[in-house]
């Protein structure tokens, strides 16, 4: 080996290394670039749902000046809260709306003309007319909900520049808003009855108030049966369990269980509680019941790890005063554990709020007006109710669908804050 | 009586026992004159926890087996009593039949839609459920009362109770992680049964190698045998194109976004990073199915149509990305783990002989993560074919055999759910052949799961 050799070597290296670095350079873009990927793809999502979602909070109102006429009610002044709940409030609407816009002619105009305002408005007026039956026969400025179409054209979604044939808002239609917006006679409110209502077949009268009672249902029942199963099976298997094959059986099947695809425990779910056991369909009770089953391996799995981290010489000193292994682990061990055993159940149940594939098979895809009242109820839960707005056509269900994401996320961000809150909390011990 | 009026009795009757047998271990120990509390071998607690035990247990066993049965034998007693023309019905009618009269019943429908023998057999239901009701009552009160009678009769000074009651908790405790076992064994039961029924009717090679999956058309049973039309294979192929695609769009995201962020990025940026990727994986999956079928599907439609592309409008790339997205940060932080695992001693060796980072990254750290990362993509697929509502609302339902991710497929998981919901009759082949899927679709997650969590545990122990 000469000095020449080297001397050549190092002139090979150098000769190399602008490359060397170049591509060093190169690869830590690649790895920034799929960092940003990620990102962006979490920003575009956030960003279409909140911006189509955000305009389902606000209704839009037209104020008609409303000619409670009783002949055209059917009812007599003075009549009985009954009867006035009868009346035919539907022809009143129309009848006012025919005033303010004589120039509509003919049925196909008449009925433009009368989808300007939903249905709702009916029961609207029928509420109004029962609280204060002194309106009778006088003629009154009254603010009515309007239809989805006609609201999305007052919200400025459907414009002029889209083809008639490709809207459901017509040009007429277009021209009576314009008016009645000039006259001041529209109005855009918070949208009160989005979380008032349960479903509907109309987009405007739609809410979720149903789902969210059916959601909260369905978590009560999984975590009635999902925490203390979970905790016990984590306790008895960190703290009793004899190394055997039972318990490696245990171990194994825990394991497995959490990869086992969501859906299938709808087909257990099916086979198993519906149509063995003939519970209920539809009932937040069985769906409570296969979220549990759902839920427990993530819950097992958690607490044993919360248990683990419990320092040995808390056992240790419990035991040496003479306590027995369970008033050791009862008094001492799961009190300190608690933090990060209720970490891992909040996720557990966070995930359980947000799953919907397994209540499809039970029957929790069902059509619900009515907020149920226990957990044997028909029910449907938010993401299931998200599901079936999304598959509806009319636009106006779109931003639904939106906003129901969008309240569903906000559960799911102060569910999972507060397991973070909890787990910093049980860092800083 | 309801089931919730019979559980607070019993919690109330437990609870008496628990008084009941704390008072007697007292009475006992003063029996024993001066000093006798000293006596005791357990603290009077514990004599009134085992009598609560005994009253509540077993009285809660009976319980639940008796609203878990219930309905069942109610069901058979009530169809008993029908007209026999009507129990000869097939199966399926006779359901609708029974369901008819329980919802007439239970006031949820009117009366002129049934028949005479229905109100008479609604009559009788409802006959039936009052008596069990009552009986439900009785007999659990009675149960509890007699367990919570004999334990308290039981207690004397020498009684070890704590230790009793101890081995009663630990029993509870086995048996609440024996559950998971029980779920397992659930699943595979359920399924396979169901299965095995389906493949009564179709045979089982029709079934795995048929390339004609339209079960729409199998209404009546001799039509599906003769048209076949109960083939797995396309199902399988549209999972695999949709799962691919998903593969394509995460593996590369994750893996990288992972060697970034544990052998580049700072420690701080690092801290900021990995919970906001975090977040993709806490989206609900319905939300990403509205997005795919909503945003992405027709993106991709207007941009393939720009391109001079005929793209379906349920395209198996849209589906595709939109689960890739979703698991990015599982094979991220899959991934993390796996390259934090290999020792620093490997980088620094390489470090040490004047290798850059990338060199160090792809000829060192790399090769030696393989089969964890392998491990790690393995889990990922399993993810992506069971995964359900993205597909059901984005990807198509006519399946068809084709690798091309423009056109619409269709996934098992998909199949799944349009065979069963709102799909009342449950002994058609239609729906059987869910159960079929879900069998499939269980084994096959299981063998991925169980292949990659055996790669991972190896490679693991190589370096510890």
């Amino acid at each position: 080996m000469s000095n020449q050799d080297s001397y050549k070597n190092t002139e090979v290296i150098q000769a190399s290394l602008k490359k060397r670095y170049a591509r060093e350079k190169r690869f830590q873009w690649y790895g920034r670039l799929a960092v940003l990927t990620g990102f962006a793809f979490l920003f575009i999502l956030l960003f279409d749902i909140v911006s189509k979602g955000y305009p389902a909070f606000t209704q839009q109102y037209i104020q008609l000046s409303v000619d409670f006429d009783a002949d055209r009610l059917g009812v007599e002044p003075g009549a009985s809260s009954e009867a006035l709940y009868q009346a035919d409030y539907l022809g009143v609407v129309k009848a006012s709306l025919r005033q303010m816009f004589p120039e509509a002619s003919g049925r196909q105009e008449k009925r433009q003309l009368y989808r300007l305002i939903s249905i709702g408005a009916e029961y609207q007026l029928r509420d109004y007319v029962i609280d204060n039956p002194q309106v009778i026969g006088k003629t009154q400025d009254i603010w009515l909900m309007a239809h989805s179409e006609a609201g999305a054209y007052l919200k400025g979604q459907v414009t002029r520049e889209i083809p008639e044939t490709d809207r459901r808002v017509k040009d007429t239609q277009m021209q009576w808003l314009d008016s009645l917006a000039q006259q001041g006679r529209t109005e855009s409110r918070f949208n009160t009855l989005f979380f008032s209502t349960g479903d509907s077949r109309e987009p405007e009268l739609a809410g979720i108030k149903a789902a969210l009672y059916g959601s909260f249902f369905t978590l009560l029942v999984t975590f009635l049966l999902a925490f203390p199963i979970g905790v016990f099976a984590a306790v008895y298997l960190e703290e009793f369990a004899p190394r055997n094959r039972l318990t490696d059986l245990i171990e194994i099947n825990i394991n497995n269980l959490a990869a086992v695809p969501s859906i299938v425990f709808g087909l257990l779910g099916l086979a198993v509680f519906i149509n063995f056991f003939e519970l209920p369909r539809s009932a937040p009770l069985v769906g409570g019941i296969v979220l549990s089953l759902m839920t427990l391996p993530t819950i097992i799995i958690t607490s044993r790890a919360a248990i683990q981290s419990v320092s040995p010489s808390i056992r240790q000193a419990a035991l040496g005063v003479g306590a027995s292994p369970l008033q050791t682990v009862f008094h001492h061990v799961l009190p300190v554990a608690m933090p990060g055993i209720l970490t891992g159940s909040i996720i557990g149940m966070a995930q359980a709020l947000g799953e919907s594939a397994p209540l499809l098979m039970i029957g929790m895809v069902a059509f619900i007006m009515d907020v149920p009242g226990g957990v044997t109820d028909p029910a449907t839960v938010l993401p299931v109710q998200i599901f079936l707005w999304a598959d509806s056509p009319e636009r106006g269900f779109m931003e639904k669908t939106s906003a129901a994401i969008m309240v569903l996320m906000g559960f799911l961000i102060v569910m999972n804050a507060l397991a973070i809150y909890l787990r910093k909390r049980f860092e800083l011990k | 009586m309801q089931t919730s009026t019979v559980f607070l009795v019993l919690i109330a009757l437990t609870f008496v026992s628990f008084i009941a047998g704390r008072k007697r271990s007292h009475k006992v120990a003063m029996a024993m004159g001066e000093g006798g509390m000293s006596l005791l071998h357990s603290l009077p607690k514990h004599y009134g926890y085992m009598a609560g035990l005994w009253a509540a247990l077993p009285a809660l066993l009976l319980l639940v087996l008796w609203v878990g049965f219930e309905p069942r034998v109610i069901h058979k007693l009530v169809v008993e009593e029908l007209p026999v023309a009507v129990q000869q019905l097939p199966h399926s009618e006779l359901g609708l039949y029974y369901n008819q009269i329980v919802s007439y019943a239970s006031g949820s429908s009117d009366a002129d839609l049934l028949d005479q023998a229905q109100v008479s057999a609604a009559d009788h239901y409802l006959e039936l459920k009052s008596t069990s009701g009552v009986m439900k009552a009785l007999l659990v009160a009675l149960v509890a009362v007699i367990g919570g009678v004999l334990a308290v009769q039981r207690v004397t000074p020498a009684l070890r109770a704590r230790n009793h009651v101890e081995s009663i908790c630990k029993w509870i405790l086995f048996a609440c992680s024996f559950i998971a076992v029980l779920i397992t064994l659930g699943i595979v039961l359920s399924v396979l049964f169901e299965a095995l029924r389906f493949f009564q009717t179709i045979p089982l090679t029709d079934f795995l190698f048929g390339l004609q999956w339209s079960p729409q058309m199998a209404i009546r049973i001799d039509q599906v045998a003769a048209s076949g039309s109960f083939g797995f294979v396309p199902l399988l192929v549209g999972t695999l194109l949709i799962s691919m695609v998903a593969m394509v769009i995460a593996v590369p995201v994750g893996l990288m976004s992972a060697i970034y962020l544990s052998e580049y990025a700072s420690r701080r940026f690092r801290a900021v990073t990995k919970p906001v990727l975090e977040i993709l994986a806490g989206v609900p999956t319905v939300v990403y199915g509205f997005f795919a079928a909503l945003t992405v599907a027709p993106f991709i439609r207007n941009l393939g149509e720009s391109l001079g592309l005929t793209v379906a409008s349920e395209s198996a790339l849209a589906a595709g990305i939109v689960m890739g997205i979703m698991i990015i940060p599982f094979v991220m932080s899959l991934s993390d783990d796996i390259i934090n695992a290999v020792p620093d001693t490997m980088r620094e060796a390489s470090l040490g002989m004047g290798a850059t980072m990338n060199e160090t990254i792809r000829k060192v750290l790399i090769p030696a993560a393989l089969p964890g990362i392998v491990g790690g993509i393995l889990l990922a697929v399993s993810r992506a074919i069971g995964e359900t509502m993205i597909v059901v609302m984005a990807a198509g339902l006519s399946a068809k055999l084709t690798a091309n991710p423009l056109e619409a497929v269709t996934t098992i998981t998909v199949q799944i759910v349009t065979l069963l919901v709102g799909d009342q009759e449950f002994d058609s082949p239609k729906t059987l052949a869910a159960f079929a899927l879900g069998l499939v679709l269980f084994f096959v997650t299981l063998l991925l799961n169980v292949v990659a969590l055996y790669v991972v545990r190896k490679y693991r122990e190589q370096y510890e």
